[in-house]
């Protein structure tokens, strides 16, 4: 192996599957440090509140399971990692090539000693939304995010816990492992390069006010249908609407519902095309006499991805029309849905009545709003386009990024991506 | 080597208060006199960590059994050096108390035999012994296009030395000879000439140090193994005398890249009727040689039948793909190289008037911008439809199109004078061996049944769905396995690939760019730097001694008793990696930098010679041995075995074990790196003691396959053919056995699953072995 510098580590932004990806393939590769910071309370990312991925229909967790291992087995003390912070400050070290970052880390009012034995939960009153399942449903104030939570521990939720006020779960707990004092911590970290692994989250679509999301009950999105769909999700994995918990059987998926809008998303968000083909088998294996409608302006599967088209082609319940919503409306008495298609086939206009509606939302880059809440120092220049996306790499500035901080990508292509800037840091510490 | 085993059980989480854990200590005991035996309240505190600690200094304990949570927590906490100390995890939690009613004398005996089955293993495992080597690190990158000349750049960027072959007397691949225009920045909606990026990339690549290039030149041997690969080069013009040249390589980055279909097979749209109907790749052909290879952006489109500039053109879309008779799948790229080519053509021929006939358009991402932009381009028409008959109009010199299936219903008549074939990818992963070179190849693709030396009939070894297409030609491996990579589908290389980009099913070898899957310029770039990468890291931890992917860090590898070898050959065909060669008397010649550690040749082996230091048939049986069997046949005394896939089986029934529901008492899980590890001797070890029922938990396997050995389930379901006639031997029913492909988030169905199972065992009755 060449000689690396291995002074300070490589920051990576996000630590959901691009994150993690390039953090692993670094450190397996060489003797690298990484640093992986991430927002939410546990790694993994957005990718686990899927059911299953396309075009296999395998869940998230099993190559996650194997992600987890591989940190658990990393032999020396290469990865490191921090949940439930953000950065907060970027600046240029005034000698060298590398970055100050200041890391703001939510209080960890759960230690390592945490058993996930479970008392605390019992003994707490309080409930929250519970926002892996889209608040779909609630869990306790003090929670374990998800079924493969990592680090392994409970979490506990500053806007819903009492503090002192109820204090019990700090006494039920035997193993020390609750403070409810704990304080933020912010420090500062000085890394050789910066990975941006942060991902992206469903466009709003109260802002397609046509389709009636946030007005409708039955109007929900994509990445919603992905927890109705799951074991672990508010409904146990049966696709009931919310309005009145019915099992659906007439569904109508709008494609591009913000993507491919230059009013809203002017790219086309790559992945919601084989999203909602996943979702009418979903529907067509759970509730065995449903049909699904997806009204589409292309159907994009590419590569080896036609074959799932095929397959969703092949079951002729699920219907395809290509065709355009202009609008929705509600009917109050039964709960269902009106939807007036501009049908492009025939050129006429016809009206279609769903139970449910799920709208194929298009992908938003995190670090488009992110970047402004992180004090950049004037010398750095982050090459972002107009959509957010941070596609070209500055090896000299040792400015990289991976998934959909650089591109509309799917799961596969995001941890191409992963693998290919984890080369570029590589390339850059290299003592050549 | 001491066996100085320390079991240290806890009695946090409940644990004490579900489970009699001083009857625990005293029963391990009693029956394995270890030599320390205790419990504590929480030992995955600071004190119950430092009293092993202690113990491991003091009392030289070396094999630590910790009986408490699942071993896939705390594993930060019980930590301790691997290479001198056997940590053994007996999960009495999440698949003892936390699925089974506490107080309960079944309870008891689970958890009991959960920490009998931890001490053997522990006891007869051995410390690994990792292989360290000093290996050659040197990237072979095949292919000299913009894929193979990114993977040769970028390795040298990272400091490795490169040998790259070019077949061809150039670099630069497919865009070299055509006119090279693509999108490669944001906004993605400039039309850029990427002439000057490649040409400058060939002369960076032909003045590199360390990168040594050989064009005109082909591969006509790969043998041995990641680090110490022997690559034989030779010219690829048969004509050429010069000799074979010897490259020893560490690892390889494959890209080949792709060729056109062939367009003689599309006569239905109307190819060879005129000139004037071209492919896609032939018109940029045309416009290389308009342009003087792109000296000239300013040139106009004439056609090729009179030489007059072009005023009508159009696109036919998938040509060939998108269809089952040709290419089923899409080819990716052709609805951006039309988009490009109608942008020039406007540009230069500006009254032509340009048809796009579509299905879909396919424009990802940021190119959605591009695809804008010619949607506002008055003189592109885009015209959903389906082609279904391209006749020429000789007096006229016109060509007339048919369209079906339009937008509002219509069909068409387009009259164009020009029309072009966006012909698909076709990936360059070797050609499919003639029916009669097959023989010569090492692929068994019979079913016959061969008979192992020992003279015991064996059944067909590999199920023929595993059996790969015979290919020849481009890496030409002298692997026991095939020339090739293993095809997943359509000659794409086989990947299981939605996590792991690059889980290749040859160690070491990495395809990259549109042999891997039809992929544009750019997206071959980031592709070429991902194997580069992964080819780096197969040599680097390699030489540490350690497994790359799935079982990264893993220092273990099986290890063959030669000479009690049969030469039955199961081991060398089931291989998932293709990680065994033979000699020619058929005895296995293993690769260790070829394996990837899931068992697959242990599971395979009927003498039981091949065994990793902690992960043998010896030990399997003797866990199942140190089973207690009750003899009395009441219900609660039925003993199902079941086997559990380590990396998901096993957590499914932790996460039931989260959700605190419970489960059949009468089953003892034994976790398995793969099911495909399994060895035929557990079954009728477990069966001649009086197991009654036995269950294999793992992945799906098939078309789309979960399994992350790729093969391993599917193995393990096939050799149910061989166990049927054990067990008919041994009268015996065969429902005894059964194998249920089981996600990791399907832990809901577990209850259910073994609940059936246990019931239908309890049909059959017990097993009339108990007792004796």
């Amino acid at each position: 192996m060449s000689e690396l510098n291995n002074g300070n580590p490589v920051l990576i932004i996000g630590g959901g599957h691009s994150g993690v990806s390039a953090a692993l393939e670094i450190t397996e590769a060489v003797d690298k440090k990484v640093c992986i910071v991430e927002k939410k309370p546990y790694l993994g990312g957005r990718v686990l509140q899927m059911y299953k991925y396309f075009p296999k229909l395998c869940p998230p967790f099993c190559g996650f399971e194997i992600n987890t291992k591989r940190i658990k087995s990393s032999p020396s003390d290469n990865i490191k990692f921090y949940v439930s912070s953000v950065v907060e400050e970027i600046s240029k070290e005034k000698a060298g090539t590398g970055y100050t970052v200041k890391i703001r880390q939510k209080p960890q009012y759960i230690n390592d000693n945490c058993t996930i034995c479970g008392e605390c939960v019992k003994e707490c009153p309080e409930n929250r939304p519970n926002d892996f399942n889209y608040g779909m449903d609630t869990t306790k104030a003090i929670y374990l995010p998800n079924i493969s939570t990592f680090p392994l521990k409970y979490t506990v939720d500053e806007e819903y816990c009492k503090f002192s006020s109820c204090k019990k779960c700090e006494d039920a707990c035997k193993y020390n492992a609750i403070d409810l004092n704990a304080k933020e911590s912010v420090f500062e970290l000085k890394v050789s390069d910066i990975i941006f692994a942060t991902g992206w989250k469903p466009y709003n679509l109260e802002k397609l006010e046509n389709l009636g999301y946030g007005k409708f009950k039955n109007v929900i999105t994509n990445v919603m249908m992905e927890r109705l769909a799951a074991e672990t999700g508010p409904t146990n994995g049966r696709i009931l609407r919310p309005s009145d918990g019915k099992e659906v059987n007439d569904v109508a998926f709008i494609q591009c519902a913000g993507s491919r809008n230059e009013n809203h998303l002017p790219y086309c968000s790559a992945v919601c095309c084989m999203a909602s083909l996943k979702q009418a088998l979903y529907l067509r294996e759970k509730n065995p006499s449903s049909s699904p409608t997806i009204f589409y302006i292309d159907l994009r599967t590419p590569g080896r991805y036609e074959n799932f088209l095929n397959k969703a082609n092949g079951d002729e319940n699920i219907k395809f029309n290509k065709g355009i919503v202009g609008k929705i409306s509600e009917d109050r008495s039964t709960g269902d849905l009106m939807l007036d298609v501009e049908d492009m086939l025939s050129g006429k206009k016809i009206k279609f009545r769903a139970e449910m509606v799920v709208l194929a939302g298009g992908m938003y880059p995190n670090i488009k709003d992110d970047l402004s809440n992180i004090k950049i120092g004037g010398d750095i220049k982050i090459d972002i386009d107009e959509n957010g996306f941070i596609f070209n790499e500055d090896f000299d500035a040792g400015i990289f990024s991976a998934g959909v901080a650089k591109f509309p990508l799917d799961v596969y292509m995001s941890g191409q991506s992963a693998t290919s800037a984890a080369l570029s840091v590589i390339q850059r510490n290299v003592k050549l | 080597m001491d066996n100085n085993v320390g079991v240290y059980i806890c009695s946090g989480c409940d644990i004490g208060k579900s489970l009699n854990v001083e009857r625990l200590v005293n029963t391990a005991k009693d029956s394995f006199k270890p030599l320390v035996c205790i419990s504590h309240e929480a030992l995955c505190g600071e004190e119950g960590v430092n009293l092993i600690k202690k113990d491991i200094e003091e009392k030289s304990v070396n094999k630590v059994v910790i009986a408490a949570c699942s071993m896939r927590a705390k594993q930060d906490v019980f930590n301790f050096n691997p290479l001198s100390i056997h940590t053994e995890r007996v999960n009495i939690r999440e698949h003892v108390i936390w699925i089974s009613p506490p107080n309960d004398n079944n309870t008891q005996l689970l958890a009991e035999d959960y920490i009998g089955m931890g001490i053997t293993r522990a006891k007869k495992s051995d410390f690994p012994e990792p292989l360290i080597q000093d290996l050659n690190k040197t990237i072979l990158v095949v292919g000299g296009g913009v894929t193979g000349l990114n993977a040769a750049i970028n390795s040298a960027k990272a400091g490795y030395d490169v040998v790259l072959v070019e077949k061809k007397s150039n670099l630069g691949g497919f865009p070299y000879s055509k006119y090279k225009k693509w999108e490669t920045e944001p906004p993605f909606d400039k039309n850029i000439y990427i002439g000057e990026s490649l040409n400058k990339l060939i002369n960076e690549v032909e003045n590199a140090k360390k990168i040594k290039i050989y064009k005109n030149s082909k591969i006509k041997s790969i043998s041995g193994a990641p680090g110490k690969f022997n690559v034989e080069i030779e010219p690829a013009d048969e004509s050429n005398k010069a000799g074979v040249i010897n490259e020893t390589i560490g690892s390889i980055v494959v890209a080949t890249g792709w060729k056109p279909y062939d367009a003689k097979k599309l006569d239905y749209l109307g190819y060879g009727l005129t000139p004037d109907v071209l492919t896609n790749v032939e018109l940029e052909e045309l416009y290389s040689d308009l342009s003087g290879k792109g000296k000239n952006e300013n040139f106009t489109l004439k056609r090729k039948s009179n030489g007059e500039s072009v005023k009508s053109i159009a696109f036919i879309q998938c040509a060939g793909s998108r269809d089952e008779e040709h290419l089923p799948y899409c080819s990716t790229v052709c609805c951006m190289s039309s988009l490009k080519e109608a942008a020039l053509i406007r540009k230069n021929n500006p009254d032509a008037n340009v048809y796009i006939i579509y299905k879909d358009i396919r424009t990802p991402g940021e190119y959605e911008n591009f695809y804008r932009k010619m949607q506002n381009d008055e003189g592109i028409f885009m015209v959903k439809g389906d082609v279904s008959a391209v006749s020429y109009d000789k007096n006229n010199n016109i060509i007339d199109l048919k369209v079906k299936n339009t937008l509002f219903g219509g069909d068409i008549d387009l009259n164009v004078e020009m029309a072009v074939l966006a012909t698909g990818m076709v990936p360059n992963s070797g050609e499919i061996a003639c029916a009669q070179d097959v023989n010569n190849l090492n692929v068994n693709l019979t079913t016959d049944n061969p008979v192992s030396a020992s003279g015991a009939s064996c059944p067909p070894s590999v199920p023929v769905s595993t059996a790969q297409v015979a290919k020849s030609g481009l890496l030409n491996l002298t692997y026991r396995q095939g020339n090739e990579m293993p095809d997943l589908a359509y000659g794409f290389p086989d990947s299981n690939f939605i996590c792991f980009p690059y889980e290749s099913r040859r160690t070491g070898i990495y395809p990259a760019g549109s042999v891997r899957m039809p992929m544009d310029t750019v997206f071959s770039v980031d592709d070429a730097k991902g194997a580069v990468l992964k080819a780096i890291q197969c040599i680097e931890q390699t030489s540490k001694g350690m497994s790359v992917h799935p079982r990264s860090n893993d220092t273990t590898y099986p290890f063959f008793d030669l000479p009690r070898c049969t030469q039955c050959k199961r081991c060398t065909e089931e291989c998932p990696f293709g990680a065994i060669d033979e000699d020619e008397k058929g005895t296995p010649k293993y690769n260790p930098e070829r394996c990837r550690r899931c068992g697959v040749c242990m599971g395979a082996c009927p003498v039981r010679i091949i065994s990793f230091k902690n992960y043998s048939p010896d030990i399997g049986a003797s866990m199942i041995k140190s089973l207690y069997i009750p003899e009395e046949p009441t219900d609660e005394n039925y003993r199902i075995l079941v086997f559990a896939c380590e990396n998901d089986a096993y957590p499914a029934l932790d996460i039931l074990g989260l959700n605190k529901i419970n489960l059949s008492s009468n089953i003892r899980v034994i976790p398995v790196r793969c099911l495909g590890s399994i060895n035929n001797v557990w079954y009728t070890d477990a069966l001649s003691k009086g197991i009654d029922g036995i269950l294999l938990l793992g992945c799906k396997f098939g078309d789309d396959y979960q399994c992350h050995f790729a093969k391993g389930s599917e193995l393990a379901s096939y050799r149910m053919v061989n166990l049927k006639e054990t067990l008919t031997r041994l009268v015996l029913e065969e429902e005894r056995i059964r194998q249920i492909q089981l996600e990791f988030s399907d832990y809901m169905k577990l209850p259910e699953i073994v609940e059936d199972f246990v019931n239908k065992v309890k049909s059959l009755g017990p097993n009339p072995y108990k007792g004796f």
